[in-house]
């Protein structure tokens, strides 16, 4: 997790376009300023940022869904719930399924597990744009490399 | 069985917290109801769901955008209901 980059995502388990689900994990750092405020002598992993994680999650699958071609905007976050503390240093499996590909947007279920035990949860609308310049789209090719984006799973679905 | 109006005027009255009585065939969604697109997002989903179709909200708006068609032609909730019917039709054929 490269939280200075706001890129929570460290790589991408298992993606399957049949299936319209996608893994992914990111590991908490032992070590960030955030920390220092949330909160001081005990730090916490915020809620804010397990919801980017199963954001950003939601938008590689809805990315992959549509080849590279448009972005995925988070536009909504409905019934989230954080079930437990997330502290430093810990692995978190985050998966998202797609329960509706709309025309300009999609809708996500995505949660985080970790060690198998429910974390937190929500349901995510995602806008669904062209691609707003050249420059972003081949940066997130370059960001999809570093994590691993399973390029055969756009071949084989 | 109900029709397809009073299917979104349902909609719209449970996802936009909207009175049901206030909900007429002749009503714009975004100039009378105060719809926003973020709201009319959740519509289009609960629709997208109830009738098992895609509304084309993209083509629309570029159609609008374009000049080529009017909001009141997508968006006054009868005409709404009659693009939903030919979609319907259209899956059905």
């Amino acid at each position: 997790m490269r939280l200075e980059y706001f890129q929570l995502i460290d790589r991408i388990v298992d993606l399957s376009l049949a299936d319209r689900k996608i893994s992914t994990e990111a590991t908490v750092p032992t070590d960030s300023t955030i920390f220092e405020g949330h909160f001081p002598g005990y730090p916490l992993m915020p809620g804010v940022l397990l919801i980017e994680a199963m954001a950003q999650t939601s938008g590689w699958l809805v990315v992959a869904a549509n080849r590279f071609e448009r972005m995925a905007f988070l536009a909504a976050v409905k019934g989230a719930k954080f079930r437990t503390f997330v502290t430093p240093g810990q692995v978190m499996a985050v998966t998202a399924q797609l329960a509706h590909d709309g025309s300009g947007y999609a809708i996500t279920e995505a949660n985080i597990a970790i060690d198998g035990k429910p974390v937190c949860d929500a349901t995510l609308t995602l806008r669904v744009l062209n691609f707003p310049n050249e420059e972003m789209k081949v940066k997130m090719r370059e960001t999809a490399a570093r994590v691993g984006f399973p390029s055969e799973a756009l071949v084989n679905a | 069985m109900s029709s397809t109006f009073d299917t979104i005027a349902n909609i719209i009255a449970e996802t936009c917290d909207i009175p049901r009585d206030s909900i007429t065939p002749e009503s714009h969604a975004i100039n009378d109801l105060g719809i926003d697109s973020l709201d009319f997002l959740d519509i289009a989903f609960a629709i997208d769901k109830a009738f098992g179709i895609k509304l084309p909200l993209e083509q629309w708006t570029q159609e609008v955008n374009d000049g080529k068609a009017t909001t009141e032609q997508y968006f006054v909730l009868n005409n709404l209901a009659a693009r939903i019917d030919e979609l319907v039709a259209a899956k059905g054929a």
